[in-house]
């Protein structure tokens, strides 16, 4: 249970991040200021109140540029997905059909997913209080999704698949990046909190649901052209299958997903609701 | 002198557990660990972690009760550890798996390559030779597990052993895989570099076996002391004034030579992973040596003389 059991540590101190892929949950620290006392657990029966004021009390120990760089971040991150919202709308509203609307926003939506490497930087520097490897891991698989499947394997592009995730994540990122920001500039309001515990209940499913469906779309390109893949013999004495390798990752949404589903399910007991839940130790 | 009380509470719940009274004042842990079981017998002893504070560390066992800061009655706090195995079982079943499995792959057991390679072996020398180097690398360390190694701790957690299983075993079969595949490609520069891989891993395999005996002799049998390691008559062990952990040190030595040797992409990854890992492990025994010994040699790094 190793890192995912460090993954649910850290949805805990960022809240969950309400994205479809357990892998896609892209950093739930990240940009953050949440309580580092989610972190270590101690904080079972938070309230919005302790929430905030811990958050606060973190960010006191952030110097100015790392505050600012932060907001910073987060504003444009926002403003990043908002726009890529508006744009998928507005494709939709004016061609009244999902082909081509990937094709479409690709450009904003490499870029701003890519920046999301960042995020890896900022764990490693220690101005969020996350683990370097739950966010290296769950960039990367956005990463993934992105560059390695609807970039690199074009006939998957116009699936309804891809719309599925697309939603998701738009969603998702919208409300984390915003939560973040509200938070670092103090004043959160409940109903940015209420949609970043409750809203991933429907668009966790959905968007694991999208990039499955993608990926098993694509697999039958990926046999036929024998794409990534590396064979014997070479001077190297390694091989490769792009195809293998992602029915395994495939596979390994099975016991992923849910773990991180219900550990966010009860993250949202705790911050919502305010219950005491006593973790099993691991 | 007088008999102590002892209460034992969970320590998330706050529960109260057990109470044992008359308990000498010179008692150890280990014995009130031992007495603990009488009353719960599935936490025996390895599983136990008794602490003062909940959140605190945990007690040794060989801490006297009279000499912790309690009253009349102590109150110990109880933290299961889970299920424990032994570390020689464990490193005995992680060992024997790579041992075994690369051995199935140099014979070309059916169902791993086509039919027509089942049971053939290969043209190329090196093949052979790498199956003697790699088989001769994991017996040295079970026969080091059974007679060399002193182990400080006797127990880990239970799931330890699956996830260090799956490392070695799944390693060693991608390794074998390639190694004795009937398309290996033998190594660019031939023989050549063949013979200085083997040099590189012969002489590594015979240091690190001279740091596991110079650790050995550093403490006697069944004492938990703990000295600075220094270098011995054995030249091998002159490594020890420039790394804290030479043992580590020879080891990434040996799986480099390995992986020159057979010019084989997973072995190098292999490497590496180890490498990282016992990076983590040599700096923290570095770390520890410093804050134990004031003395202690500035000249060593953890495990790459002068850099890491």
């Amino acid at each position: 249970m190793g890192r995912w059991t460090e993954a649910a540590t850290a949805a805990r101190s960022a809240g969950p991040p309400a994205t479809p892929l357990p892998l896609s949950a892209t950093s739930l620290g990240c940009g953050a200021t949440m309580a580092s006392s989610e972190e270590d657990g101690t904080n079972g029966g938070a309230s919005e109140a302790s929430e905030e004021k811990e958050a606060t009390g973190r960010r006191r120990r952030l110097g100015f540029l790392a505050t600012a760089w932060l907001t910073f971040y987060n504003i444009a991150m926002t403003a990043g997905w908002l726009v890529l919202a508006i744009a998928m709308v507005r494709f939709y509203m004016e061609k009244g059909t999902h082909r081509g609307l990937y094709k479409s926003i690709q450009k904003t939506l490499k870029f701003f997913q890519t920046f999301a490497l960042l995020e890896i930087v900022h764990c490693l520097i220690g101005i969020v209080p996350t683990s370097v490897l739950v966010t290296g891991v769950q960039v990367s698989s956005r990463i993934f999704m992105v560059w390695l499947v609807t970039h690199s394997i074009k006939p998957v592009q116009n699936e309804e698949s891809v719309v599925l995730f697309l939603v998701s994540w738009t969603v998702t990122e919208i409300t984390r990046y915003s939560f973040y920001t509200f938070s670092l500039l103090d004043h959160l309001p409940y109903f940015i909190k209420w949609a970043r515990y409750n809203f991933f209940i429907i668009l966790y499913p959905v968007g694991v649901a999208g990039e499955l469906l993608t990926i098993y779309a694509a697999l039958p390109y990926v046999k036929k052209t024998g794409m990534f893949s590396i064979r014997l013999p070479n001077k190297y004495n390694v091989s490769f299958d792009y195809y293998y390798f992602l029915l395994i990752t495939m596979a390994s949404y099975i016991p992923l997903f849910p773990q991180l589903y219900f550990h966010m399910l009860r993250q949202r007991r705790k911050v919502l609701h305010g219950e005491v839940i006593i973790e099993k130790d691991d | 002198r007088k008999h102590a009380g002892v209460e034992i509470l969970d320590a998330k719940t706050r529960e109260k557990l057990c109470f044992l009274d008359k308990v000498e004042p010179q008692a150890t842990i280990a014995e009130i660990k031992n007495l603990f079981t009488k009353t719960h017998p599935q936490w025996y002893p390895a599983r136990q972690s008794l602490r003062l504070d909940p959140k605190g560390r945990s007690l040794k066992d060989e801490d006297v009760l009279q000499k912790l800061p309690v009253g009349t009655t102590a109150t110990l706090y109880f933290r299961d550890l889970g299920a424990q195995i032994s570390w020689v079982t464990v490193f005995l079943t992680e060992y024997a798996g790579p041992l075994f499995i690369y051995l199935l792959f140099y014979f070309r057991v059916p169902f791993i390559y086509g039919h027509k390679y089942d049971f053939t072996s290969s043209r190329h020398s090196v093949v052979h030779l790498a199956c003697i180097c790699h088989s001769f690398h994991y017996v040295k360390r079970l026969l080091e597990t059974l007679f060399v190694h002193r182990f400080s701790h006797g127990t880990m957690p239970l799931r330890n052993i699956f996830k260090n299983c799956t490392y070695y075993w799944g390693f060693a079969a991608w390794m074998a895989y390639y190694i004795n595949h009937p398309l290996y490609t033998p190594p660019t520069y031939g023989a050549q570099q063949v013979k200085l891989a083997l040099a590189i891993f012969v002489i590594c395999q015979l240091g690190n076996f001279s740091i596991h005996m110079a650790l050995r002799d550093l403490r006697p049998a069944g004492s938990k002391t703990r000295k600075i390691p220094y270098p011995t008559k054995n030249p091998f062990t002159w490594l020890f004034l420039l790394v804290s952990c030479p043992n580590y040190t020879y080891e990434v030595g040996s799986w480099i030579g390995f992986a020159i040797m057979t010019q084989c992409l997973p072995v190098a990854l292999f490497s590496l992973v180890g490498f990282t890992q016992m990076t983590i492990w040599a700096k923290g025994k570095h770390r520890s040596y410093l804050k134990e010994f004031r003395d202690y040699p500035p000249l060593r790094m953890p495990i790459v003389p002068f850099l890491l």
